[in-house]
């Protein structure tokens, strides 16, 4: 009875034309560098407000669902991540570029989006009350753990020297230090200028170190940057049949960790990404091929991110707490709309929460035509020629750069930061640790700090509580267990 | 990112690309991107002849984005010439608000001006003060609270300062906004009223309320002093305790919870407030017509059924009281962090 009330809500021309209009809103903007999925949901509510609840509500999800695939195509396309949790797979995504493998990666990201999104709702419609109280069960101490892993999976997601990655983790620890925001309340690192109180705009420093750099490589050693191969856009769909017969773990794997994360609101689909893309790497048959232009990553991580922005929803549905932007002006609009977040919800109005989630569905399907469109004309982006395109990629930096923090501060920024990222590439420096401490580098010293305030300094706080205990021994044992490993080979030879 | 696809179709396939721009253009013009009529029908040199930028110092999706937001929208409609948000954030509004008071002052930047023009200086983070602004109007104002978690041992005020009395410092945490925060100072001025030393309890910083109470429900902090309104569905969900309202009136949202002076007979009171402000020194007739436009705005139904429906303060006070309500709190809240070290 709810069910078919509820789809009497959503399946009216109106609804799905709003649905449509929307996604290629989102998508468009989320293709854009700079302009990010929270923007896209910003600038709809307005709009919504002369809507109908369910439209509303509609029109917004179904952008921020296409606005973060979209941020996906410069990704891989450009080496220009559109948000930090696409930031984990990009090297791989645009490495398969370079090698003519544009539809695949792209049709990679596109489907598993939309499955990590799908399985995420799913778990959502079945478990939102059930976790949504676990979720209420975690506070800095918990929340302090999980960052450690983040940072942890520094080591694990990039190729090559650990020494490196930790020297490139610093970079971007150090880079996240600077500005006002942080808990001592005191300007650290501004040199008195009032736009660097704000702290290192994020997005402009990812721009900066990826796609700045690559155009600063291409001035440098012109012979160098081999012209992509045309990529072949057919069959995108059917490509990625076979990466879902070969994948199946993964794909749960990623789905399952990304809307356990995404569920909680502290943590969210940043971390989301690189964790799943470190564990994708770490229980690899093919370790070695991560970093070079492997699907496998995309898999993982991919359907990581979307399930966890599905997961958002979870604490944002039942008791009104925001996990990300987007979700803090969902739950405006819900307000608005009188359907207020809170567990009366699911009682009072169950069929408007059943349209809702009819409708986190319909946006992760809609998601494959209006993808599959994107992908083909984005891909054609690739027979321009080199001394074209560079000009153009800056350009977009600059404006990426710019709309980010509506001033030409951020464009100093992403300059500043393509010259290191240039550097750290020709030193044989990976980038990607850099932009893990940027996004975890606040969160790291911030949960560290207010747990230490709680605990009057009493580090071992941070094994009273069981989640924290739990998280806190598999961290331990994270760092502990390449050390054990060597002792024991050492010991194994010493006997032999 | 549609400009370089369209380029590199634009050589073979025509077709393609007024498909392209087809999807942008209907996209655009369903969501009302567009920007509407330029200038509908107005006499071409009266203020205002080209777009008009609402500078918001916090970040998209958050409460002052919202009102800023709101209002842009129906100034738009009665000023007929588009207005556009920008955030600018960072820096606890230090950069937002810097941005509207060295802003042009022809009448083409406004801003929403918030309670921490009335900490910054204090804290010797900038120059500026409310003085190098004139406000147009005082749109909404919500109350300061005090809340605890639902299994909390303590179910009034009156019970929770006695404990906090006679408890040594520091055995009670708080949490709801950065360190000296506005909740912070809420909680300060709400000790000090009642004879507490202000290092009672300590403060844990945390990004927001909504972070603070959720930290709390998890056991991390014993009180959260925000509004309650920004706890509203914990509150309904049974989770979160409101003990006291720290305004004149019990709210409307929230009939049962008494005021602090009820509770405790205390006579602190904060809210904060949300003002539209441009910059010093615009030319009389274009402040006057703005000043207008802002009124009509605060009392159209769009914005007072938002605000209602987001369980937002509704208040509205003209020019020169909400000069004199933000002179007043800003010698208040200077007082109070004075006493507890926080001003330089």
């Amino acid at each position: 009875m709810v069910i078919s009330d509820a789809l009497d809500l959503v399946l009216t021309p109106q609804v799905i034309l709003t649905m449509i209009a929307s996604g290629a809103f989102g998508m468009f903007l989320g293709a854009m560098p700079g302009l990010t999925a929270t923007m896209a949901t910003a600038l709809l509510v307005p709009i919504t407000f002369f809507m109908e609840p369910v439209p509303a509500i509609a029109a917004i999800v179904t952008a921020a669902a296409m606005a973060i695939f979209a941020g996906d195509l410069p990704a891989a396309l450009l080496r220009i991540p559109g948000t930090p949790a696409s930031a984990a797979y990009t090297e791989d995504a645009w490495r398969m570029t370079r090698s003519g493998r544009a539809a695949d990666a792209l049709g990679a990201l596109l489907v598993f989006s939309a499955i990590g999104g799908t399985l995420g709702t799913i778990v959502l419609i079945v478990a939102a009350p059930a976790l949504a109280e676990v979720a209420l069960k975690f506070s800095s101490f918990e929340y302090f753990w999980l960052v450690v892993m983040g940072l942890s999976c520094a080591v694990f997601v990039s190729p090559g020297s650990s020494l490196k990655s930790m020297l490139s983790l610093v970079v971007g620890l150090t880079a996240a230090c600077v500005g006002f925001d942080n808990p001592a309340g005191q300007p650290r690192f501004t040199f008195g200028n009032v736009d660097m109180m704000a702290g290192i705009p994020l997005i402009c420093a990812m721009i900066g170190l990826f796609a700045a750099a690559e155009v600063f490589r291409a001035i440098v050693h012109p012979s160098r940057a081999v012209r992509a191969e045309r990529p072949d856009t057919s069959h995108i769909f059917a490509r990625q049949w076979r990466n879902i017969r070969r994948y199946p773990k993964q794909m749960l794997r990623g789905s399952a960790l990304g809307t356990i994360i995404g569920a909680l609101p502290g943590a969210g689909a940043d971390i989301a990404a690189w964790i799943s893309y470190a564990i994708s790497k770490r229980f690899s048959r093919e370790p070695q091929k991560f970093g070079t232009g492997h699907v496998e990553g995309l898999v993982e991580a991919g359907s990581s991110n979307n399930a966890a922005v599905s997961g958002a929803w979870i604490p944002a549905l039942v008791f009104g707490i925001p996990g990300d932007s987007i979700t803090a002006i969902v739950i405006g609009v819900l307000y608005i709309k009188g359907m207020n977040p809170g567990p009366t919800v699911f009682l009072m109005q169950p069929q408007l929460i059943y349209a809702l989630f009819i409708v986190f569905l319909l946006a992760n399907l809609i998601m494959l035509p209006l993808g599959w469109v994107a992908i083909k004309l984005g891909a054609r982006l690739l027979s321009v020629p080199q001394n074209i395109l560079m000009p153009v990629i800056m350009l977009s930096c600059i404006i990426g750069a710019f709309a980010i923090t509506n001033s030409i501060f951020g464009v100093w920024v992403m300059l500043a930061f393509g010259v290191i990222g240039f550097a750290m590439e020709e030193c044989e420096i990976p980038i990607a640790p850099a932009i893990l401490g940027l996004v975890l580098g606040p969160m790291l010293e911030k949960n560290f700090i207010t747990s230490m305030i709680k605990a009057d300094g009493n580090l071992l706080a941070f094994f009273e509580r069981p989640i924290a205990a739990v998280l806190g021994i598999m961290a331990v044992a994270f760092w502990l267990l390449p050390l054990i490993r060597a002792i024991l080979r050492r010991r194994k030879a010493a006997i032999a | 990112m549609t400009g370089k696809i369209v380029k590199a179709i634009g050589k073979n396939r025509i077709g393609r690309r007024a498909a392209l721009s087809g999807i942008a253009m209907v996209a655009a013009t369903a969501m009302g991107m567009l920007p509407g009529p330029m200038g509908a029908g107005k006499a071409l040199a009266e203020f205002p002849e080209r777009p008009i930028e609402m500078i918001v110092p916090w970040g998209a999706g958050g409460g002052t984005d919202a009102v800023g937001r709101i209002f842009a929208q129906i100034l738009q409609e009665n000023l007929g010439q588009p207005v556009n948000v920008v955030n600018r954030t960072g820096g606890s509004g230090v950069v937002g608000h810097t941005a509207i008071a060295r802003a042009n002052p022809d009448g083409y930047t406004m801003g929403v001006m918030t309670i921490e023009i009335d900490m910054m200086h204090w804290q010797g983070l900038t120059e500026l003060t409310h003085e190098d602004f004139d406000i147009l109007g005082m749109v909404n104002a919500d109350p300061g609270g005090l809340m605890v978690s639902a299994d909390s041992e303590w179910k009034d005020a009156a019970a929770l300062r006695d404990a906090i009395k006679s408890s040594e410092p520091g055995t009670f945490k708080a949490s709801g906004t950065g360190q000296g925060g506005i909740w912070h100072l809420n909680l300060l001025g709400w000790l000090m009223s009642e004879g507490i030393p202000v290092d009672a309890v300590t403060w844990v910083p945390s990004e927001g309320s909504v972070a603070g109470l959720t930290d709390m429900v998890a056991g991390g902090v014993h009180m959260v002093p925000s509004s309650l309104a920004e706890g509203r569905a914990l509150i309904e969900a049974s989770k979160v305790l409101p003990l006291a309202s720290m305004s004149d009136e019990r709210q409307e949202l929230f009939p049962d919870v008494p005021t602090l002076n009820e509770a405790t007979q205390s006579d602190w009171k904060l809210s904060v407030w949300r003002t539209i402000v441009v910059p010093k020194g615009l030319p009389d007739d274009v402040r006057a017509k703005l000043a207008e436009a802002v009124k009509a705005a605060y009392e159209s139904p769009t914005y007072q059924d938002f605000m209602k429906e987001r369980g937002f303060g509704l208040r509205w006070l003209g020019p020169e009281e909400a000069t004199a309500q933000v002179a007043d709190d800003d010698a208040n809240l200077g007082a109070v962090m004075k006493e507890a070290g926080l001003a330089k």
